[in-house]
Parts: structure tokens; sequence; C-alpha cells
């Protein structure tokens, strides 16, 4: 769909259409501002970073485990690693646009809401698939598991697009209240719960390498919750920087 | 000030009457259950008071949908009474099983469907509180609670059927039989009409409390105007 498309109903309705390369330039302008004010800075990245992997060490004096054991719990361990990094990201990357009014620069644009939805969901995106893509073989290395399969890894991009989803929404209105720093993982946790449980599910299944057909009913959770989260905060975003 | 309207105070009358007869039904109506005893009775007022839970966070979840469409914020003042009411009634609702469940599986609690989803759903509706209450801004205020509501509302079927592909041993007592649960019974006609009696009371008493709980809230944001103007 290239170029200005005029629907000339009546003069007077004429309505000017921006075409959808206007809208991905838009999401993509945000996640590309994300990116360099993070390489720059490097203080999201760095933090999230060093959070995951404190928490894999706690959990390795924890869970004081057998071999046996920590194979089992590995895929647990693993995304309570994501949350707990994923929800300090979110924070972060929700507050820094609340300072000096940043997000109010934002809104002035003159640019579909929903666009700056996407643009904020996906650099959030981003940086979790980093510090995933950073703690999978720290982890692997660490305990002597191979986590490098097909599988997971589509496990982990699936449950990283849904927990974004909810979390780019709820983290925008966290930034909001007054008590924004401890509000974020009380709203988002209940709610992501079944995305976890199935993300947890589905990655025990491939790293025990079961049959397919035990692994597709909580792929198949894990999409539909993808689908529907996305969609509604697509649909709820507007109200949530409406001032 | 606005009267107390007469239809309100003839609900009152009748959810009182109703709660005096549905009580005396379980008591002296519905038969003894052959296993598992008096324990059973707390049955009819769990399922009821699970069922007004489910209604009130349905009720939450649709009137957030029409305050974001009209942004009539009186639509708040009953969004917020219905997550109160419906969090009341969940905590009945797992009290009470846990009572049951203490003689018939052996523990207060175990991590079933059921359960887990109930708590959950608790802990949903207690964050919906802490985030209005960390927000000043009265439309503000009125607009995330309702997103938080149909958010919440979204994921409790999902939270259920996830916890479900997990093998649970709750009972089913409505609908089909499930093999492996726990303290399952089939229910006598005596029984069946005593239940859904306790179905209908509960419900009338949610909507006479959901009634009251509007009417403060009307009074409240009353108040509060009432206060600006004269600080001012």
């Amino acid at each position: 769909m290239g170029g200005e498309v005029k629907i000339a109903t009546s003069p007077s309705k004429a309505v000017i259409r921006k075409p959808t390369s206007f809208y991905l330039r838009t999401v993509w302008a945000i996640v590309w501002k994300d990116l360099a004010a993070e390489l720059r800075s490097r203080e999201l990245l760095t933090s999230m970073l060093v959070f995951a992997l404190l928490v894999i060490l706690i959990f390795n004096f924890a869970l004081e485990l057998d071999p046996r054991a920590r194979f089992n719990a590995a895929s647990g361990v693993l995304w309570v690693t994501f949350a707990f990094a994923g929800t300090l990201g979110l924070n972060r990357s929700m507050a820094m646009e609340k300072d000096r009014g940043c997000l109010d620069g934002l809104l002035l644009a003159p640019v579909d809401r929903s666009a700056i939805f996407f643009g904020k969901a996906l650099s959030n995106l981003f940086f979790m698939l980093i510090v995933e893509a950073i703690v999978l073989p720290i982890y692997s290395l660490l305990y002597n598991i191979n986590l490098f399969n097909p599988g997971l890894i589509a496990v982990v991009l699936l449950g990283s697009i849904g927990y974004v989803a909810v979390g780019t929404l709820l983290a925008s209105m966290a930034v909001q209240t007054r008590t924004r720093d401890v509000l974020l993982p009380i709203l988002l946790f209940p709610i992501v719960i079944p995305l976890f449980i199935a993300a947890v599910k589905a990655s025990a299944g491939f790293l025990q390498s079961l049959e397919m057909s035990e692994i597709w009913p909580w792929l198949n959770l894990l999409i539909v919750y993808d689908l529907i989260f996305l969609a509604v905060a697509f649909m709820v975003f507007d109200y949530v920087v409406e001032e | 000030m606005e009267a107390k309207p007469k239809l309100l105070s003839i609900l009152d009358g009748v959810s009182v009457v109703m709660l005096l007869i549905a009580t005396g039904m379980v008591f002296f109506y519905a038969p003894v259950e052959a296993v598992m005893g008096l324990v059973q009775k707390v049955f009819y007022f769990h399922v009821a008071a699970g069922w007004v839970g489910m209604l009130s966070f349905l009720t939450a979840a649709i009137v957030g949908i029409i305050l974001l469409r009209t942004g009539d914020r009186k639509w708040d003042i009953v969004g917020l009474a219905s997550v109160e009411l419906g969090l009341v009634f969940s905590f009945i609702n797992v009290v009470t099983g846990s009572i049951w469940a203490r003689p018939i599986w052996n523990t207060w609690w175990t991590w079933d469907p059921r359960l887990t989803t109930a708590t959950i759903m608790i802990l949903i509706y207690a964050a919906y509180l802490m985030l209005r209450s960390g927000i000043e801004d009265p439309d503000r205020r009125a607009r995330f609670g309702a997103i938080y509501a149909i958010l919440g509302f979204l994921s409790v079927p999902l939270t259920f059927f996830s916890a479900r592909l997990f093998r649970g041993i709750h009972p089913v007592v409505i609908g089909s039989n499930q093999p492996g649960a726990e303290g399952q019974f089939d229910m006598t006609p005596l029984m069946l009409q005593t239940f859904f009696f306790s179905l209908i009371t509960f419900t009338v008493i949610f909507v006479d409390l959901l009634w009251h709980r509007v009417r403060l809230g009307r009074l409240q944001d009353r108040v509060e105007q009432l206060k600006l103007k004269l600080n001012v």
C-alpha cells in the first residue's frame, strides 16, 4: 500500500488514510529511539543482566539440588529468572518515558497511539530477548544442561511476546500511580500466571524430550494467550495514556 | 441526600427472609449425604458463594467495557462495588471449601485447578484495589480500574485451563462425572432444590448488597465534592 490513498465520498468528507508504511515507520522510530538511548547509557540491559545472574546464583543456594532434581527444575528456575529480570526492565523502560515528560512529548506527535504501544513493546521484547540470549548459554554452562533446543527457543520467544505485551501495558499504567516502583509485579504476576504455567511446562517438555503431542496443548495455550493479550492491549492502550 | 428507595427496602427484607429459608432448607430439608455426612451441607453455600464471586467479577469486567466506551464515571462506582463484593464472596467460597476439604481430602488446601484459580483470582482483584489506591485523579482511577478488571477477567479462564491440564481432584457435582475426583456425590431431588434455592438466594443478596454499595459510593462522591467546595 504505497502512497496516500484518498477516499472521497463527498468533497467535505474526504478522508486521508495514512498508509501502513507510515504506521510501521512510527513503530520503528520508537524502537530505534529506545535502542539508541540504551546503546549510550547501557543502564537497562546491564541491570537486567546482572539481576538475572544473581537470581540464578540465589536459586543455586536456595535449592541445593542433586543433578537429577536440578534438571527437572531447570525450566522453572529459568522462567522465574526471566520474569524477575523482565519486570525490572519494563519498570525502567516506562519510568524513563515518564521522567522529564518524555511520554507527553511522544503523545503530542501526530501518530496513532497504538503505534507508541507497539514501539515500546517491541523494544522491551528486544531487551528481554537479549537478556535471555545471554542467560541461556550461561545457565547451560553453569549447570551442565544443554539448553540449545529449537523447541525451547520457540517457547522462550512465545513466552516473552505475551509477557511483554501485558507488561508494557501494565507498566505504562503503573508509572502513572503513586506507588509506581512496587506496583508493577503485583499487577503483572497474577495476570501472567497462565502464561508462566504453559511456558514452564512446554520448556520442561522440550528439555525432557517428551512427545510433541504432550507439548502441543501448552504451546497452543501460549499462542492463544499471546493473541488475546496483544489484541486487548492494542485496544485499551489509548485509555491508558489519555489525559 | 436521596431517600432510600422503597424497592431497596423490600429487597433487604426479601434477602433476609430468603437467607433464613435457605439456611433452614440446608439443615432440615436436604437429606444428610450418606458417605460424607453433615460436612457435605457446606456445599450449598460454598457453590453459591463461588457463583456470586464469578458473577461480580463478570459484572466488573462488563461495567469496565461500558465505562471505557461511554467515559461516564458513574459506572466506576458499580465496578468498584462489584469487585469488593466479589472478593468477599470468593473468600467465603475458599473458607467454606477448606472446611469441607479437611475431613474429605484430609487437608485444608491442595493445588487443584479450581483452588489455584480461586486464589489467583483473589490476588488479581486485591491488586485491582491496590492499583486504585495509588491514583488520585478520579478519571484516571476509573479508566485504569476498568482496564485492569477486563484484563483480570480475561486471564481467569486461561489460568483455569492451564491449571486443569494438571489433573485435578476437585469433584464436579454439576455436569459430567470426572474420574479421579475425590468426594463425588449425586444429588437427590431434595438436595437439588436446596442447591438451586441457595444459588438464587445468594444472587438476590448480591444484587441487594451491590445496590447498597453503589449508593454508598455515590454519597462518598458527594461528600468529596462538598469538602472541595468548603476548603477552596
